[in-house]
């Protein structure tokens, strides 16, 4: 299953399919659905944010593709196949950067090899070197990661999920715990990252701006159980930038999504 | 300690800085004068300097057979412990059936004590190294076992589910995660250990022994020799705070990114 190509190239291949996705922790028919009803297709090289209230199952569901997590109801595919555990081609960056404190910056952005295979090449080192370069860390390579500030450890997370070369990108709210200009600056980061490494990116987030700001698409998800409120389009041209934010349509689309997080009842 | 407290001439600064000597310098000078003023007799309170001079009443070699007896019971034990709670740790981490069966029986070994199970080793394992290093190994593990698997178990979830998005095997999972998650708590665990190890040691020679600081209390003490006993004492406690140094100094020195931050 290492090698599966997807089953189309014309660039709306769907990479990522959801297919009526519901999931309960526990069987028993009382207790409640923590997702329901998720239909979504993301295609080649698609950036799409999912929205939503604490709670609502964002995480949840950013762990069905992960293969983490099997849905009780429906069917999640990657390529065209269910997705029934873990896949090579698929990494994550979580909320926190989750590095190991007893690594350098270089070893933990080499940590996924050395776990899974016991070792790693004079090759993959030099990737790592050049994916370091890429996120401005050359000059932290040799650094523990206490001794870099939020956002740097952040970015060296995402330089560890793009080690194995993914196509498929999930970002679990990465960018939650750090202040608001780091995070802002962050997100154009991976924007540029974005473009010279085209991926496929499913990004959950509680920021409206932020989901607005990176994304093509936005799921828009209720609250418990969580549902599909609105797929949007964010029409807003790229490359994006701090003048993005100031356009009027950034304030119509934030504005809408918005009204669903306080209104929820209310049909767009 | 009031931590905005900033004295301001040399000397209370001085007085400040050395705080803890003198407090202890000053218990050490009442406990001399209460005995000397007080008419303590020795073989109720020795003074401090009948304590000292105590020391030399024993030849130096004798000392050292006394120490190295009690220090290498104590080591023999301790290390016996890690080699027994650490595999256990993860033994019991990894499988249920085994944490279940296992864990109630460590319960009762850790309630009986040591102490009163002591004699019963001796009787079963004879008089020799062997029982001595049983019953120290006896009252260190629990607290390695205790430690090892809280940390074990504290290990970020996240981090866990890297793992698992990986796909890589189990083993490695507890060596490379697992495990230097626990780095903390194990050495918290060794620190509590070290210093029970001891206490083991001397139990056992209460118990039965020729040799070794604890015999030595208490051969001194059923001679009346009781300045002698105390410094026994003394050389038990510098051993036993050296041990205890010794584990931070290890901690420090491999394993720099455990120790808290300091700010």
């Amino acid at each position: 299953m290492d090698n599966q190509t997807p089953i189309d190239d014309n660039g709306k291949a769907a990479y990522v399919s959801m297919k009526n996705v519901g999931h309960k922790y526990d069987p028993r028919p009382e207790t409640p659905m923590v997702v329901q009803d998720i239909n979504l297709d993301i295609h080649r090289h698609e950036f799409v944010a999912v929205v939503g209230p604490s709670g609502c199952g964002k995480s949840t569901l950013l762990r069905m593709v992960a293969g983490l997590l099997i849905p009780s109801h429906g069917q999640v595919s990657v390529f065209n196949l269910p997705v029934t555990e873990p896949r090579d081609d698929v990494g994550i960056v979580f909320q926190k950067a989750n590095l190991l404190p007893w690594l350098t910056v270089r070893k933990n952005v080499l940590f996924p090899l050395k776990h899974k295979y016991g070792r790693y090449s004079a090759s993959d080192e030099k990737r790592a070197n050049e994916l370091l370069e890429m996120a401005g860390l050359t000059q932290f390579a040799d650094k523990m990661p206490d001794e870099l500030s939020g956002g740097m450890q952040q970015r060296v997370g995402i330089v560890r999920a793009l080690l194995l070369n993914p196509d498929i990108l999930l970002m679990d709210e990465p960018f939650s715990a750090l202040d608001a200009l780091t995070r802002e600056q962050i997100g154009f980061d991976l924007l540029d990252i974005w473009k010279e490494h085209p991926k496929t990116v499913l990004f959950i987030t509680h920021s409206i701006s932020e989901a607005v700001l990176l994304s093509d698409r936005i799921l828009v998800m209720s609250k418990r159980p969580g549902t599909v409120l609105d797929l949007i389009e964010v029409d807003l041209p790229r490359p994006r930038s701090s003048k993005t934010i100031n356009s009027p349509r950034f304030a119509e689309l934030t504005d809408k999504i918005r009204g669903y997080i306080y209104e929820p009842n209310v049909p767009a | 300690m009031n931590p905005t407290y900033q004295p301001n001439s040399w000397l209370a600064q001085q007085a400040n800085r050395f705080a803890p000597a003198l407090f202890f310098i000053g218990l050490v000078l009442l406990w001399e004068l209460i005995c000397r003023f007080g008419n303590v007799p020795n073989y109720i309170l020795p003074s401090p300097s009948a304590i000292f001079m105590a020391f030399f009443d024993v030849e130096f070699s004798r000392w050292l057979t006394h120490l190295w007896a009690t220090l290498r019971v104590a080591l023999m034990g301790f290390v016996l412990s890690i080699v027994i709670a650490i595999p256990l740790s993860i033994g019991m981490m990894r499988s249920q059936l085994m944490n279940r069966v296992l864990y109630p029986a460590l319960i009762v070994i850790q309630s009986t004590p040591v102490v009163a199970v002591a004699p019963l080793i001796i009787v079963l394992l004879g008089t020799d190294d062997p029982s001595r290093v049983l019953i120290t190994c006896l009252i260190t593990f629990f607290p390695l076992v205790v430690s090892t698997t809280t940390g074990m178990l504290e290990t970020p979830p996240e981090m866990i589910e890297l793992s698992q998005s990986l796909r890589a095997p189990r083993y490695r999972e507890t060596w490379q995660i697992r495990i230097p998650y626990a780095i903390p708590h194990i050495f918290s665990g060794l620190r509590v250990s070290i210093t029970l190890a001891i206490i083991g040691a001397v139990v056992a020679e209460f118990v039965a022994a020729e040799e070794g600081l604890g015999y030595f209390i208490q051969f001194s003490t059923s001679f009346f020799k009781i300045p002698q006993a105390f410094a026994g004492l003394i050389f038990l406690s510098i051993i036993s705070l050296l041990l205890f140094k010794s584990i931070q100094w290890i901690q420090a020195w491999f394993f720099p990114w455990s120790l808290p931050k300091k700010k």
